[in-house]
């Protein structure tokens, strides 16, 4: 390897060719501070329009002061990050971004939690020299994420988000100067536009322009209704965050004190998205094993590759990008879907609640749960089969606002009967979990034999494009994997283009899967956090007693009270679904 | 907005377009330059076909748009008005003679008349300084025009 020796403030740093100034600067212990730039190292992710100029740094012998995100390290270099020069030039750049950005920070969504608030506090900003026009554009709610364009510094990461990441093509820079702002195609609102709801421009906004449609009201109100009975599902990958939101280190389980803090916020049932996890399992599962069956059985018409349909982002993403595609992703709802569908039908009648008074509130990692929710298909007369989706973000909201010591609490169970879980169901929230699960419960249920080795490490990892091929005894099963809408985009070409052999494939939006979905507790460019995260799911499965769907007691109950078996009537009409060609959706006026 | 429907032969053409400069995504500058050419304007539905020719997204199309001023998505009138900005005509009084025009017609630049009759732009130097402020009129070039005379220069087409 090439190197290169420098000086950066007085040190001497010795870094690879092709270093930026900022990174050797890192390496050296040096922390200069930055606005637009995002490295998200674990998923090579990577922001540097060099756009903020927060990060000028002197080099001598150059007249203007250097982006450091963008400058590559030369052999030689003298470089100065702090001096007067520099500190000046920074603190200028930051108030003229100051001098356009609404000052209503205590009233603000990100309030605590913005990079620009940060850093306006950190370089001691008392006063903007700076008076003029303010740039105003409209607000834009959607079913999940809010808009509120006054509040941006044109970072553009959202933009890279979700063009180069989820290759949506959404959001990009529109009109010039003063009056630019990052918007959709023709300045739409996002529910006009191919937006899949994803929320990683949310996860990535370093201030209050982008953020999620906050129901924690409606929760509020819902939990002070007597005539109510309230009842909470909490996802998977929540657990493994929560506690970052109250100052733990990333990775910390949290499962217990959350369920106890649900507990103390009133909800009459603290149930668990897990439960229907693994009844995903026993439908996701059977019907690939139904497909499988046919298939080989000579039956060429069977849609294959069967791919997962758990994550509502994905799912917008194909109606929209790949209708014509429509048929092969399995037909079973989400979790969070099929939790409500159950709730309002087997758990009312078990209680004696009447459907329009049972509240069901669900806990997400995800903003697209917020748009899931709210589709038609998943409706009855009107009422929803989940009331309200909140983040985890709002859930620690919420918390807060309820005078809740969250270290304090205990470790409590989840109530049952939709509240036992399997490992299996934990690991749905990372990427490759939903694709293990199934094959553990696919494995036993087609061999007939018990899983030796629970643990499918093959099919485990932060690549974003894995495949693997796993043994039905003697039957060779591909398994693909892809995490990242842009990924799943190849893999789904590759289908198109009749080049693809796998017999499954998982996908989950989001970079890391839920656990790094846009409702969690914000990274702020840290991706170890993400994979902190898990580690705590793998963590949470190895733990569990049981770690196969199937054997779920729950479950095993549910199918002979209620459902009869996989794929029944019942189980068509409560826990699949159906998919829309969206692309339609987007026309001329 | 109207709704706006494309001749098919046009779309054709501008499919051809993409096609000459290979659908390179780089191209795409051209590719509006021509389209704007073939349409007189970039409405909704050419953005949206040259995105999918080019296998980019529309809002990225409309982006490019919308950053340089010579596109426009406004379809011009039957009668597009051309003010010449040029030193000459600016210090000639071309800025008064464009208030009228805006107060007359009642748009403003890069805006339409809603009957569809007018449009008014700007330009810069159109090679008759001499004539300063010069106004174009489709094709049709206007000298030495005042504030005061640009009523009857409307007047002509008003009909």
């Amino acid at each position: 390897m090439e190197t290169i020796k420098l000086t950066i403030d007085n040190k001497v740093v010795e870094v690879a060719k092709g270093t930026t100034v900022l990174k050797a600067a890192k390496e050296a212990g040096i922390h200069i501070p930055t606005l637009c730039y995002l490295h998200l190292h674990d998923l090579n992710i990577e922001n540097k329009p060099a756009g903020c100029r927060i990060c000028v740094v002197e080099i001598e012998g150059r007249r203007n002061l250097a982006p450091s995100c963008v400058t590559e390290c030369l052999e030689g270099m003298v470089v100065s990050t702090h001096n007067i020069r520099v500190l000046n030039a920074r603190k200028t750049v930051l108030e003229l971004i100051l001098s356009d950005h609404p000052t209503d920070c205590l009233i603000c969504a990100k309030n605590g939690n913005c990079e620009l608030q940060t850093m306006a506090q950190e370089f001691g900003i008392r006063k903007i020299h700076y008076e003029g026009e303010q740039s105003t554009y409209r607000e834009d709610t959607s079913p999940a994420i809010i808009r509120d364009i006054d509040k941006c510094i044109m970072c553009r990461r959202c933009e890279m988000m979700c063009n180069e990441v989820q290759t949506v093509g959404v959001l990009s820079a529109v009109n010039r100067g003063f009056m630019s702002v990052v918007a959709p195609a023709f300045e739409r609102n996002l529910d006009h536009s191919e937006c899949t709801y994803c929320g990683q421009c949310v996860a990535v906004c370093p201030t209050g322009a982008l953020t999620e449609v906050d129901h924690t009201n409606n929760i509020i109100r819902a939990l002070a209704d007597p005539t109510k009975t309230v009842i909470v599902q909490t996802a998977p990958a929540v657990r493994a965050a929560l506690g970052e939101e109250f100052g733990m280190e990333p990775g910390n389980l949290v499962t217990g004190k959350m369920a106890a803090a649900l507990r103390r916020l009133g909800f009459n049932y603290v149930f668990d998205t897990d439960f229907a996890a693994d009844l995903t399992i026993m439908e996701e599962g059977t019907e690939l094993l139904d497909r499988l069956g046919r298939y080989l059985g000579g039956d060429t018409t069977v849609p294959l590759p069967m791919l997962t349909s758990c994550c509502p982002g994905w799912v917008s993403f194909f109606e929209h990008q790949f209708p014509e595609m429509r048929d092969i992703p399995s037909t079973a709802r989400s979790p969070q879907q099929m939790f409500g569908a159950i709730a309002k039908t087997y758990f009312a009648d078990k209680i004696g609640v009447k459907r329009e008074d049972l509240v069901v509130v669900s806990i997400m990692p995800c903003l697209a749960k917020k748009y899931e929710c709210q589709r038609d298909e998943f409706s009855t007369n009107g009422n929803p089969d989940v009331d309200f989706s909140i983040s985890t973000r709002e859930l620690a909201h919420l918390i807060k606002q309820s005078n809740i010591d969250f270290d304090s609490l205990p470790d409590e169970d989840f109530d049952n009967p939709l509240g036992e879980s399997t490992g299996a169901a934990v690991i749905f929230g990372t990427t490759g979990g939903v694709i293990e699960a199934a094959c553990r419960t696919a494995y036993e249920v087609h061999t007939g034999k018990k899983l030796e080795k629970i643990d499918f490490m093959e099919l485990r990892g932060m690549e974003y494009i894995r495949e693997a091929t796993i043994d039905f005894n003697g039957l060779p099963i591909k398994i693909g994997i892809a995490h990242g809408l842009g990924n799943a985009r190849k893999l789904l070409q590759d289908i198109k283009d009749g080049k693809s052999e796998f017999h499954a494939i998982e996908i989950m939006a989001c970079p890391g899967g839920c656990i790094g979905g846009g409702g969690q507790p914000l990274h702020h460019g840290d991706s170890s956090i993400i994979k902190a995260r898990q580690k705590a799911i793998y963590r949470e499965d190895a733990g569990k007693t049981i770690r196969k769907s199937h054997e779920n007691p729950f479950i095993v109950k549910l199918y002979e009270e209620f459902l009869g078996k996989p794929l029944s009537e019942k189980s068509h009409h409560l826990l699949h679904t159906h998919y829309f060609d969206k692309s339609k959706d987007v026309t001329v006026e | 907005m109207a709704i706006i429907k494309l001749s098919e032969s046009k779309l054709n053409e501008l499919r051809d377009v993409c096609k000459s400069f290979n659908n390179d995504k780089g191209e795409l500058i051209n590719v509006l330059h021509k389209a704007q050419g073939i349409f007189g304007y970039l409405p909704a539905e050419v953005q949206e076909v040259i995105a999918k020719e080019l296998s980019i997204s529309v809002a990225h199309v409309y982006g490019v748009v919308t950053f340089y001023s010579f596109f426009t998505m406004l379809p011009k009138g039957e009668h597009p008005v051309s003010i010449c900005l040029g030193t000459a005509c600016y210090v000639r009084g071309a800025e008064k003679v464009i208030d009228e025009f805006k107060r007359i017609l009642n748009i403003g630049v890069g805006e339409t008349t809603p009957d569809g009759k007018f449009s008014l732009a700007c330009l810069r130097c159109v090679g008759a300084c001499g004539l300063a402020p010069v106004v174009l009129v489709g094709e049709k070039v206007y000298g030495r025009v005042a504030p005061d005379g640009v009523k009857d220069i409307v007047a002509e087409y008003a009909k």
